[in-house]
């Protein structure tokens, strides 16, 4: 019965959102936004899960004193801070000048931009390792991405303008996106298509189980 | 000849065409010849104002209901040469011929309007006029309808959707009801799948924890359902090697079923007591906060191996590359295009698009799971016999098709 049950609401809830897909009647439209709700419901109810999973596991770090506690410190003060403040100012996101956007402002913000702004970086070491030409298959994609790289700043042009029209590295850039590059992604996109396809169909008809947990 | 230079004035339009001579040799304009040869003026006079010309009201095809679509020719001079006409007035009313109310303003150019107020009755006529409204006049048009909404039961440019649906979901059930019966279904090997054992293994012997993280996609994702099923097994060798698994989640939803699937291979395994619900934890649901807090586990940590399972964005390079920075081997597995190309470059295996929906399929070896990865393929191959027929339908239809053609035919 514990299993029965979740399967028969994903089988119904799945074949009715198949249905309404192809029915725009009211009644349709209207039921399916019942249940867009409901899943936003739910969605906060877990919210509060998962904000008791945090505080449990951090607290759990500073009671043991486990490696590096201090900052699950910096975590549970920052967390009941920007919540409290967040609380005791009803107009807290309209305000700008409100502390609880400068918080955002100036702390979350640059935080969140400095992480992002270590990608450059990694980018170049992911780069540097996967343009090594050790085997023919990673020689033809270090001479592509040179072409393309080339083919797409200035000096590419000034270095390839003299030779005739398709020639050039921009051209051949070009030819390399345009074609295989695009290509290859149309058909990631179609496996991906029919991937999703049965995955659905599976979770529908009950054949895959594993997000009961073990699917037993 | 180059693009005619418009000016306009008030109602006037002038064209000015200029002609340049180019030798035959350069793709130039030669400077051995004068650059402008003719200059070519014509005026045009913009037409008198008028109202719109056949306004149509039609009831609003695959609707849910209450709502009208009004269409009309646009009025003189609204156009890309004059544009004389600064916007329409829709009025819409219950009787053909008086009680008409405003009841939207649209910028000039444009020749349709959809009405979807709410106040609209299923099945009540109403009758809608449109005014041009000019610099200094408003013309109005005849009344159109009636028009009445109604709400459609269904959506007939999704027609060939439910038939390619109904195809594919036909061709799926025929197969999974065929494995059933004992037919054998071949799939390829999956590196990505295939080193699961092993990287758990190398865990168990390091003494090192695995890191699994499902990606920052809402359990609703069918990436992160697919990641759902890679986790399970990976939990149960986990707990078969007594090694310890760490799930850092970015969606509570997608926490609180990592918890049951974990527990669950814990318990399958015949060790619940080995589960602890401390290490598959929510972090938070802000991107760049979530990568930090996960990169500072594996520093932390130092797993022995990291799964990234589930919907990738910016954050799948800079995940893997600490990953590579803690030593770990990592398996990595998404549908998201752009990110594919990061977790190839430094990962040691990557599972690419289908692939992730395959896993469950290849790991479980069920036959009806395994039919559906059939079913997959001939989609595939209806998908390619659509391709050729477009290009060669495609080709016929341009000038060289014609030339083909007359070459075949002897002409």
């Amino acid at each position: 019965m514990k299993r029965e049950v979740p399967l028969v609401i994903v089988f119904v809830s799945g074949a009715f959102m198949a249905f309404q897909y192809f029915v725009p009647h009211y009644i349709s439209a209207a039921v399916y936004q019942y249940a867009l709700n409901w899943t936003i419901i739910v969605g906060i109810f877990t919210l509060v899960v998962g904000i008791g999973s945090l505080v449990g596991l951090h607290y759990d770090r500073i009671s043991r004193r486990k490696e590096q506690w201090r900052y699950s410190i910096v975590t549970l003060v920052a967390l009941t801070f920007v919540t409290v403040i967040g609380l005791y100012s009803p107009d807290a996101i309209q305000n700008p000048r409100g502390l609880f956007m400068h918080v955002y402002f100036y702390v979350l913000a640059p935080v969140t931009a400095t992480m992002f702004a270590l990608l450059a970086f990694f980018i170049a070491s992911a780069a540097y390792r996967a343009f090594r030409a050790r085997t023919v298959l990673a020689s033809l994609l270090l001479l592509s991405a040179v072409i393309v790289m080339l083919g797409r700043v200035p000096i590419g042009e000034y270095l390839t303008g003299w030779l005739p029209e398709g020639l050039r590295f921009s051209d051949i850039a070009k030819f390399i996106l345009d074609y295989p590059n695009t290509a290859a992604k149309r058909a990631i996109y179609i496996g991906v298509g029919l991937g999703v396809a049965a995955t659905s169909l599976k979770i529908i008809l009950g054949v895959e189980r594993t997000w009961l947990g073990g699917g037993q | 000849m180059r693009h005619p230079k418009k000016v306009i004035q008030s109602r006037l339009a002038f064209f000015i065409y200029s002609v340049i001579a180019f030798s035959r040799a350069f793709s130039q304009p030669s400077s051995e010849l004068p650059e402008t040869n003719f200059i070519f003026r014509y005026e045009m006079l913009a037409p008198p104002p008028g109202p719109p010309a056949t306004v149509s009201a039609m009831d609003l095809p695959n609707d849910p209901g209450k709502g009208i679509i009004v269409s009309w020719q646009k009025a003189p001079g609204d156009n890309d040469v004059f544009h004389t006409v600064v916007g329409y007035a829709i009025y819409r009313s219950q009787f053909a011929d008086s009680g008409f109310t405003l009841i939207s303003r649209i910028p000039g150019g444009s020749s349709s309007y959809s009405d979807s107020d709410t106040s609209l009755v299923n099945g009540r006529k109403y009758y809608f006029k449109v005014a041009a409204l000019y610099k200094n006049d408003t013309l109005y048009s005849s009344p159109a309808g009636p028009a009445v909404p109604e709400p459609q039961l269904f959506h007939k440019q999704r027609i060939v959707v439910l038939a390619l649906m109904l195809l594919f979901s036909g061709s799926a059930l025929f197969l999974i009801s065929r494995a059933r019966r004992g037919k054998n279904v071949y799939v390829r090997p999956i590196a990505g799948i295939d080193a699961v054992d092993e990287a758990i293994g190398r865990a168990t012997e390091m003494g090192r924890p695995i890191l699994f993280v499902p990606g920052l996609g809402e359990a609703s994702r069918v990436a992160t359902i697919a990641a759902f099923t890679v986790l399970a097994r990976v939990a149960r060798k986990v707990a078969e090697y007594q090694t310890r698994i760490i799930v850092p989640n970015y969606d509570p939803v997608v926490m609180t079923i990592c918890q049951e699937v974990v527990k669950e291979a814990y318990a399958a395994a015949g060790r619940p007591e080995g589960f602890n619900e401390r290490d598959v934890y929510f972090v938070t649901q802000d991107q760049f906060p979530y990568t930090a807090s996960v990169n500072g586990t594996m520093l932390r940590e130092r797993p022995a191996t990291n799964f990234y399972m589930g919907k990738f964005y910016a954050e799948s390079l800079i995940l893997s590359e600490t990953g590579f920075v803690a030593g770990s081997i990592q398996i990595a597995g998404t549908d998201e295009l752009v990110q594919i190309p990061f977790f190839v470059a430094a990962c040691d295996y990557t599972l690419m698009g289908e692939e992730l929906y395959a896993a469950s399929a290849y790991l479980s070896q069920e036959p009806q799971q395994l039919g559906t990865i059939k079913a997959q393929d001939w989609g595939k191959v209806v998908a390619i016999l659509l391709m050729i027929v477009g290009a060669v339908v495609y080709f016929f239809s341009t000038p060289a098709g014609d030339s083909f053609s007359a070459f075949v035919q002897g002409g």
